[in-house]
């Protein structure tokens, strides 16, 4: 029997890896694959970086015209820059990073779907090794150097540092949902591009990377903080901020968009049949 | 010279609207993207009456001229960048064996038109910047544009040069072309004292449409440099185009195909 995997995880009984085992080396299969590229992901946390600076400096000129605004202070918007700076790797985002458009394309996704596993929390599993990785090489170095050249406010107690970490996990978990939608996307549309531009808009402009949604005027705010992005960065800063506590409102949304997953999974399994003959 | 663009460039074109819903609906995508850069300063002067010292429609006519310039500019010369790709792929050995200059080539190589669509959102913020303040220097407005451009160009020519050296790691570029595009975005008082120093002295983005805006919007340097400043625009701009020319060439000299 030919050994599964190489290394640090192979696994040389590889037919007797139940379902227990088969997530947490999905995790890690997906951490690794990401580590390959670690210039890439340098190089990213270099421009997020960089990007970082830009913004704190518009933020700053704008809580200096108007301290207090949205319920932070200067410290607080500047850590707010600095640290969903950080979450672009980690939450993905700018779309993308889960390889099943390609794998639609080129039918190798009839394969994925025939396996004795759930395609999605196969995906997912992987996914959360990629913003494991991420989160690591692509967050840390905006949030050190923001400490550094503004210094930024932390959790105050384990406590929260807890709940941040929930929040966050919750957040990644919310932008899978999200792009496993998108990607999903393909079977219908042969061209994805047009959806991952939309895709890409809602999640930079909506989830509070652009700006934090506590300043969008009028109903602009209120939809914005009602809808799935504001879960991916607005909840989990806001958290680590200690302004506010939106762990249900990620659950929430987390639970219906896996749902409507699982229902997208379902219908690309019967477009695969008939496609399949 | 730009007929071998002209010629590069129209072929692209022609391949890009070959599909032409598609071709329009990237247009539009990219008009709706770079919106977005625009919906954050309406939301930013929802909240505020002043930017850095700064009003609305001052700040959209810095915002304005700064976007023409870059989205041009990532128009006709941002492909430059993707001279790693070259290099790994090995398509760089046939790019230099043609009898047309190499920057004209990787300059027009997958020329993408449907970034006209975000050159389009600048240019109507502008117009609409340019009505809204009733400028009595108008005529400096276009040159800011082409000095703005000039510029940019000389920066993707730089990020070309450079990736003959950052094989690995093409990306880091990135943080100054297009960091540059959203420095230049806002009024330059913002920023720290030394970076807009630097900017001016060491990269001179000051002179892209700080500088010259100033002149223009009739406003006093907050650094202190005279009003005439501003003029230096098109000085700052060969310099530095020259200067990314010498390293471009710099870059080409140091290349070693692999061979095969």
């Amino acid at each position: 029997m030919p050994t599964c995997g190489h290394g640090l995880l192979s696994f040389p009984h590889a037919p007797e890896v139940t379902a227990i085992y088969l997530y947490p080396t999905l995790i890690l299969y997906g951490f690794r694959k990401h580590a390959t590229y670690v210039w890439a992901a340098l190089a990213g946390a270099f421009t997020n970086s960089v990007f970082g600076i830009l913004r704190a400096y518009v933020l700053i000129a704008l809580w200096q015209a108007r301290p207090h605004l949205g319920g932070y202070d200067v410290v607080d918007a500047v850590t707010f820059c600095f640290v969903t700076q950080a979450m672009i790797g980690p939450m993905q985002l700018f779309g993308g990073g889960l390889g099943i458009p390609e794998r639609i394309r080129s039918g190798d996704i009839a394969l994925d779907l025939v396996r004795p596993a759930s395609l999605q929390a196969w995906t997912l599993a992987e996914d959360l090794g990629r913003a494991a990785y991420l989160l690591v090489v692509r967050g840390l170095p905006p949030t050190l150097l923001g400490a550094l050249l503004f210094g930024l406010t932390h959790p105050d107690g384990p406590d929260r540092w807890a709940l941040f970490g929930l929040s966050f996990l919750l957040g990644v978990v919310v932008s899978f949902a999200w792009r496993y939608l998108v990607a999903l996307s393909v079977c219908w549309l042969i061209d994805e591009r047009g959806v991952a531009t939309v895709s890409m808009i809602l999640m930079t402009f909506f989830s509070g990377l652009a700006l934090p949604l506590t300043i969008f005027p009028g109903w602009l705010g209120e939809l914005a903080r009602s809808l799935p992005f504001a879960a991916m960065v607005q909840v989990p800063i806001d958290v680590y901020l200690g302004k506010g506590d939106g762990l249900a409102f990620q659950v929430l949304w987390a639970a219906v968009l896996l749902a409507l997953g699982a229902a997208g999974t379902r219908l690309v399994r019967h477009k695969v049949v008939i496609q399949g003959g | 010279m730009v007929r071998s663009y002209v010629l590069l460039a129209w072929t692209w074109t022609r391949a890009a609207t070959a599909y032409p819903v598609s071709f329009a609906l990237m247009t539009v995508f990219g008009l709706v993207v770079a919106g977005m850069d625009l919906a954050v300063i309406l939301i930013i002067f929802a909240n505020t009456t002043s930017l850095g010292g700064f009003g609305r429609e001052e700040v959209l006519f810095l915002y304005g001229t700064a976007s023409l310039a870059f989205t041009l500019a990532d128009l006709l010369f941002s492909n430059l960048d993707r001279v790693s790709q070259h290099i790994r792929a090995g398509s760089l050995d046939t790019v230099l064996i043609r009898p047309v200059s190499a920057w004209i080539q990787l300059a027009t190589d997958r020329f993408f038109p449907a970034r006209i669509g975000r050159v389009l959102q600048a240019a109507a913020v502008l117009w609409y910047a340019v009505a809204a303040l009733e400028l009595e220097r108008l005529w400096m407005v276009p040159l800011m544009v082409v000095c703005g451009l000039v510029i940019f160009a000389a920066l993707w020519t730089f990020a070309g040069a450079l990736q003959f050296v950052l094989t690995d790691a093409p990306e880091v570029v990135n943080a100054f072309t297009y960091g540059s595009g959203a420095y230049v975005q806002h009024p330059l008082s913002i920023y720290g004292k030394e970076l807009v120093r630097a900017t001016t002295f060491v990269l001179p983005l000051a002179f892209v449409n700080w500088l010259p805006g100033l002149y223009v919007l009739g406003r006093r340097d907050p650094l202190g440099l005279p009003s005439w400043a501003g003029l230096l625009a098109p000085a700052a701009a060969l310099i530095l185009l020259a200067l990314s020319g010498l390293a471009w060439r710099q870059g080409i000299r140091h290349y070693r195909s692999t061979g095969s």
